[in-house]
């Protein structure tokens, strides 16, 4: 039996930031008061407090933060064709921190500070899921 | 900050045997551990007036173990949805309930078939709402796979090594060794630990801990009225809760947190250490929450054992042994005795304060520090006897 890996559940908030995403775009939401960006998405500017926001598109270039390399897969039915990979926190250049997979890029090969350009890959249901590669790797 | 240094005790405390599969209901752990700790104390059940428990969905609401124990009068009785960063924060609770006049007699517990029914190791729901729309699509599921993030954090700040964690794993396994109660009693080389399967890297097989099946209960009180129960009181004296800023959606979101090399320890210090009235040094004993080798690390830092970014060396020197300066988790902790969530911390404290701990008795011990939880928001005590 193949069972689906966990898929995004799109909400009133994260909408945009997935709608983004199918046009290949890293869309972040950002304070129209104070103009900080904030991620995940939330209601109000944890900085300012101000209400109002616009999604404005990252340069898509981040660096590594920390990583795992998942080895012991869960549950298996799902990921035990996929390991080793790579989970990362990345530091978008616009200063939020994003979960991220590492593609085309062996585990061994991931460190910290490294490099990083956005690309998008198929998540399923119709969502483009935004992973991350070396700058080097094109 | 919380005030209500030595005004309540624990009383009592009981818990059920520890296993891989109970074969009963947690309804049954828990009420007999929680008839275990008032057997203890040596306190009526109809005395008992509140009923406080933390869980995941994964156990029984007070309510039901306040009707299964037949209580009389039953007046504080709830639980918190909550982790192990709860352990400490429902006796805390329990002081302020009863310094408040809500109850008399609390029992906490903790109860859990967590190897034979719901494995909080295997990974959270796989519909990702909220938060974990931006975690889980990247197969970033499990406690460990979150923690493995926060530990390589550490070592890529301060250069922390697998071997340091390795001793913390090695030396939490040897207090084991002699505690009957310990689901693992079997010594843990440096080989052993170091070619163990991989898990998360980090991560090896005995950097994360057990899962268990069992329960752990402890009965708080007024300091006056623990005076005329069966057993030496054990007084609360110092507690915090809390974290840091930015403590995300839930227990697994770190997107936010400051710097993953650090913990919420660093933000309670301060409070833990002036409700109590005495400092890291005073401490005989230390239950450290141990869901992973690393927490120990993050713990040791921000309470002040030694300075940010030593608490590996720290472990490694042999500091964290029943023979060094800080003796830490005397029973084998999360990692060798028994998951109960971080509950078996008190029970084990409460044991080394009154000397019952046989031959893994820390000699004179006075003070003993227990913690619970590892990431944004948690809880620690320091008890006295």
């Amino acid at each position: 039996m193949t069972v689906a890996k966990p898929r995004p559940v799109v909400d009133h908030l994260s909408a945009p930031f997935w709608a983004g995403c199918r046009d290949d775009r890293l869309l972040l939401q950002t304070c129209t008061q104070c103009g900080t960006p904030r991620f995940p998405p939330g209601p109000q500017c944890p900085k300012c407090g101000g209400e109002t926001a616009k999604w404005i598109a990252a340069s898509g270039r981040a660096r590594v933060y920390s990583w795992i390399v998942v080895r012991h897969p869960i549950p298996a039915e799902i990921y035990a064709g996929d390991v080793p990979y790579v989970v990362a926190l990345v530091e978008l250049e616009e200063g939020v921190r994003m979960p991220t997979n590492i593609v085309d890029c062996a585990p061994e090969a991931v460190a910290a500070g490294m490099p990083l350009e956005v690309c998008f890959r198929d998540g399923g249901d119709g969502i483009r899921l935004p992973q991350f590669r070396p700058v080097s790797s094109r | 900050m919380w005030n209500l240094r030595d005004k309540c005790a624990i009383a009592g405390i009981g818990y059920t045997k520890y296993s891989k599969s109970s074969g009963v209901t947690v309804l049954e752990l828990a009420t007999e551990a929680c008839r275990n700790a008032c057997d203890d104390a040596g306190i009526a059940l109809d005395e008992v007036d509140g009923i406080i428990s933390y869980n995941f969905g994964d156990s029984v609401p007070s309510m039901s173990v306040a009707t299964a124990l037949g209580l009389r009068n039953p007046q504080y009785v709830v639980e918190f949805a909550s982790g192990g960063n709860a352990a400490n924060l429902i006796t805390l609770t329990a002081t302020a309930v009863i310094d408040a006049g809500l109850a008399r007699n609390v029992l906490c517990f903790r109860a859990m078939n967590g190897r034979s029914g719901f494995r909080l190791g295997g990974g959270r729901e796989l519909a990702a709402h909220g938060v974990t729309q931006f975690t889980a699509p990247y197969g970033w599921i499990t406690y460990p796979q979150a923690m493995a993030m926060w530990c390589r954090r550490h070592m890529i700040k301060y250069g922390t090594t697998k071997e340091q964690l390795g001793s913390i794993a090695i030396t939490v396994r040897e207090h084991a060794l002699d505690n009957e109660r310990a689901m693992v009693r079997k010594p843990l080389s440096m080989d052993d630990y170091m070619t163990a399967r991989g898990i998360v890297d980090p991560f090896g097989l005995y950097d994360i801990c057990l899962e268990s099946d069992g329960a752990c209960a402890a009965l708080v009180t007024s300091a006056e009225r623990a005076k005329d129960m069966r057993k030496p009181p054990v007084y609360i004296m110092g507690g915090a809760y809390g974290g840091g800023p930015n403590q995300g959606e839930d227990l697994f979101d770190a997107i936010r947190w400051p710097d993953l090399a650090e913990n919420f320890t660093k933000y309670i210090a301060d409070d833990l250490w002036r409700s109590a009235g005495v400092g890291p040094r005073d401490v005989d004993v230390a239950e450290i929450y141990d869901c992973f080798t690393y927490s120990i690390v993050m713990a040791l830092e921000g309470l002040g054992f030694c300075k940010p970014g030593e608490g590996g060396a720290f472990a490694a020197s042999g500091a964290i042994k029943r023979s060094g300066e800080l003796p830490t988790n005397t029973h084998g902790g999360l990692l060798s005795e028994a998951y109960i969530h971080g509950f078996n911390h008190v029970i084990e404290a409460v044991e080394q304060l009154r000397g019952e701990s046989g031959e893994r008795q820390i000699p004179d011990a006075h003070i003993a520090l227990t913690t619970a939880g590892a990431m944004t928001c948690g809880s620690a005590m320091v008890l006295r006897n």
